[in-house]
């Protein structure tokens, strides 16, 4: 993979009459997958389609591939993939005959046939797009951003409104895009979206980067995390807090209704269960909850994330 | 079930004259599949061909009346599809996001336009080979030079496209779709077409003289009823609408 970053955004302001979209936004995006979380509102389309080439900004730069996005467009645009949040397509156009003109439109594009069938878009046939279903909308877009066998896809909200199966096989292709080396940009406001397929997550708030990190670092840290289990009542808490690690807490919180605040780790996790097993005890419905992308956009913002 | 390297990028652009062939190919087939397309751009001028010169309704002067309407509808035919056809497809591409996508997409945007032409002239002449034949059958004995025909298609082609992409370019779909529609009907009577324009008046015939569709079916109807030469001042009348309706859509045409 190159080592120079695919998107490079500095100081981007953009506004739309009174109202700022985006104000002085800093992101630098690597080779790979980058999610753009935020809520509605946050400036994520904007910024993206800044960099698509759609919007002057206002003040700032942008660089995608190393190139201004809206002065060589030209030069840009083959390289890059361009998944819209909803539309695009001629609504008298069936699904496979959008995609095969995308397709005409690149010099080297994808097997037509095979990305229809992956994306299960076959069974469209000959309906025309405004009667296809949202999800079946949603993948013809998805598959007329990759068609032409891009450096650089830019996927805005690709799973909103799609139905669990649809949104795994979202998700597969962009695992699959990103071992054959495409980078991709892609807006969600889904957490469990960018936890899964992100290498490098950008949360969003009022038009600007209010944290930046691999999801692993953007959840260590911050309030601490908590296993629970349930055993027999009146177990001894005081002896199960001596073999835990000494910033860690326990307590019995209903009869029978254990909960172990601390740093949670394999180690902690073989330390109860191996004091359990010491008292004879059964800890049933064992979990732990540990920081998620969620509870991290909450601390920095305060605010619901979904929408 | 997907082999590594499928998504290896190749990107690139394929070539122009490609492009622009496949372009032209979709919008056809989008025009030629859309039914209300089809009512204003066949059946419309067809039923008024084949009605009026039947059926002595309208007096058209004298002669026989096919041999005034067909010019007409010749006219009324470029006009349905290079303003009324052309302003609501492209209205609704562009409430769809369909020239938003194709912007970012390797397609320049003066190749989109030019396709957006070829397939309105690729329509124009599916529509007038359909009314030569049907006005034939009808007794049509057409005279004049086949040159300033093609002239005048051609320019007034130019003209209801300028018009047609200024309106797509700048209302919203739904007003674009009923002012076109409108635009279309009061041409259809107040242009020339089917009513001679005597029968407005001498003020009422020098304004509306001035419209570009009763410019285009004078014109026609100089040359194919009369056999006159060029007609220069109908000529002139459509070019400088072409000008000035192609000029003020490349200045205010909006994308999205």
């Amino acid at each position: 993979m190159r080592s120079e970053p695919v998107v490079q955004v500095q100081a981007l302001v953009k506004r739309y009459g009174t109202k700022t979209a985006v104000d002085g936004l800093d992101l630098v995006a690597q080779p790979g997958v980058t999610a753009v979380l935020g809520p509605n509102g946050a400036g994520k389309t904007t910024t993206v389609e800044t960099c698509e080439g759609y919007r002057k900004p206002d003040s700032g730069t942008v660089r995608v591939l190393g190139l201004d996005p809206v002065r060589q467009s030209a030069e840009l645009r083959p390289r890059v993939g361009v998944m819209l949040q909803s539309g695009g397509v001629y609504s008298g156009a069936r699904a496979e005959e959008m995609l095969r003109h995308m397709a005409k439109l690149h010099a080297h594009p994808l097997d037509v046939d095979a990305l229809v069938e992956r994306l299960g878009l076959g069974s469209c046939g000959r309906t025309g797009y405004r009667r296809l279903s949202g999800g079946q909308q949603q993948r013809l877009a998805l598959a007329m951003a990759v068609v032409g066998r891009p450096e650089l896809v830019f996927l805005d909200e690709p799973t909103a409104g799609l139905d669990p199966q649809a949104r795994r096989a979202t998700w597969d292709l962009v695992r699959d895009l990103r071992a054959d080396g495409v980078s991709v940009i892609l807006t969600t406001h889904h957490m469990d979206e960018a936890e899964q397929l992100a290498d490098d997550v950008a949360i969003i708030d009022g038009g600007r980067v209010i944290a930046q990190g691999s999801p692993e670092e953007l959840c260590k840290g911050g309030a601490e995390n908590t296993l629970r289990f349930t055993g027999r009542p009146g177990l001894d808490v005081g002896s199960l807090l001596k073999a835990l690690p000494a910033d860690c807490t326990a307590a019995e919180l209903t009869p029978g209704s254990y909960r172990v605040v601390g740093k949670v780790d394999p180690q902690l996790l073989a330390t109860v269960t191996s004091w359990c097993a010491q008292h004879g005890v059964m800890p049933d419905r064992i979990s732990v909850e540990r920081h998620t992308l969620e509870d991290v956009f909450l601390e920095l913002t305060g605010k619901e994330l979904r929408s | 079930m997907t082999t590594a390297g499928t998504y290896t990028p190749k990107p690139g652009a394929a070539p122009l004259p490609r492009m622009i062939a496949a372009q032209a190919a979709l919008e056809t087939r989008m025009l030629l599949r859309n039914g209300e397309q089809l009512l204003l751009t066949v059946v419309i001028p067809t039923l008024l061909l084949v009605l009026f010169s039947s059926v002595d309704i309208v007096d058209t002067g004298r002669g026989e009346a096919v041999d005034f309407l067909a010019p007409g509808v010749l006219a009324l035919a470029v006009m349905s599809t290079a303003f009324t056809g052309q302003a609501i497809a492209t209205g609704f591409e562009r409430r769809y996001g369909v020239l938003k996508r194709l912007a970012s997409s390797p397609l320049p945007r003066w190749a989109l336009m030019t396709a957006k032409t070829a397939s309105v002239l690729v329509t124009e002449v599916l529509q007038v080979v359909l009314l030569t034949v049907i006005a034939f059958a009808l007794g049509w004995s057409p005279h004049g030079d086949p040159a300033a025909v093609l002239l005048l298609l051609v320019v007034g082609t130019a003209a209801f496209s300028g018009l047609g992409l200024l309106m797509a370019g700048t209302l919203k779909a739904e007003a674009t779709l009923a002012a076109a529609n409108l635009v279309f009907l009061l041409l259809l009577v107040g242009g020339g077409v089917i009513v001679p324009l005597e029968k407005f008046g001498s003020t009422g015939e020098q304004v509306l003289g001035l419209l570009p569709i009763s410019a285009l079916s004078d014109g026609l109807r100089d040359v194919l009823q009369h056999g006159a030469g060029m007609p220069w001042g109908d000529l002139g009348i459509l070019a400088v609408w072409a000008v000035a309706g192609l000029a003020a859509a490349g200045k205010f045409f909006r994308w999205e």
